[in-house]
């Protein structure tokens, strides 16, 4: 790929940034958090209420600082909430409603 | 305020109210939902790895059709993308990785690992792999070529590795014991403790 090629921020395949960063290899337990937003995403694929596909777009499309600042199931959250409020499946009335319910 | 300024512990909490009052997701069925995925695990991929060194034609058919050979031992792949198995040999070793996000053959190795989701990982897979591995412990031969496989949504990847020396006569229980979720990735090599 030619290096001045511009790409999007989630497609970081030997991009620079990155490359002086170290893995680590440690187990990491994932938390009730992060198990109830992937149930969730399975269970609305599994209905046909959101694909991957639109999980993927979702994800992709949040601004470059969002992406890197957000955990990983955070991600996923802030995409599944935008994927149904723009699909219509619940509405910003609603859920705010339910967030401020006691 | 706004959904933008919701902390994402009162956003999840929100959702999960308005999805159940919309009978899309109870709160049973999420449940029910982390009991099985808690349930695949790398216990499910090294099943399969031991099985391929044990039996030639399990070998075959799981490098031909992994989706086939995982569900020949009844691990669940309804729904599962396909599923590419890759062999390791003294001349090639593969290394997996997903540099767009986390694709990972979940079906029989569980949830991806933290490290396989990180930046770092999905960068210097396909840039510094040799360097990436020694991270891990692992340095590969120079005379062993290394391939590294980026999975997509649509198609996931595992590594059959190559079975360590001094296992001959064991039982199919004990290699699987051996096999960790690093060795089905390519991160690791398995090895005698």
């Amino acid at each position: 790929m030619d290096q001045d090629e511009p790409r999007a921020m989630h497609d970081i395949g030997g991009v620079p940034r990155f490359l002086c960063e170290p893995v680590d290899p440690s187990p990491h337990s994932l938390t009730e958090f992060d198990r109830t937003v992937d149930a969730i995403r399975q269970i609305l694929g599994q209905k046909q209420v959101m694909s991957v596909d639109e999980l993927r777009r979702g994800i992709e499309s949040l601004p470059e600082a969002t992406y890197f600042g957000l955990s990983y199931y955070e991600r996923w959250l802030r995409s599944i909430t935008a994927i149904l409020l723009e699909k219509s499946v619940i509405t910003e009335a609603e859920l705010m409603a339910a967030a401020t319910a006691p | 305020m706004t959904i933008a300024t919701l902390d994402h512990d009162t956003l999840l909490q929100a959702l999960r109210r308005v999805l159940a009052e919309k009978d899309i997701a109870q709160p049973d069925e999420i449940a029910e939902r982390i009991r099985i995925t808690d349930a695949g695990t790398p216990a499910q991929g090294a099943r399969m790895v031991a099985r391929a060194w044990c039996d030639p034609a399990f070998r075959t058919l799981m490098l031909t059709d992994g989706a086939r050979a995982a569900a020949l031992l009844d691990i669940p792949m309804r729904g599962a993308p396909p599923l590419g198995v890759l062999e390791n040999t003294a001349d090639l070793h593969h290394l997996v990785v997903c540099t767009l996000c986390s694709c990972y053959p979940r079906a029989v190795l569980g949830y991806p690992p933290f490290w396989f989701k990180s930046a770092a990982y999905r960068a210097r897979a396909v840039r510094d792999p040799r360097g990436l591995l020694t991270e891990f412990g692992t340095t590969l031969p120079a005379a062993t070529a290394l391939r590294v496989v980026d999975s997509t949504a649509d198609y996931r990847w595992m590594v059959l590795p190559q079975r360590p020396h001094g296992t001959e006569g064991w039982s199919e229980a004990a290699l699987a014991r051996l096999v960790r979720a690093g060795d089905m990735i390519g991160v690791t090599i398995p090895a005698l403790a």
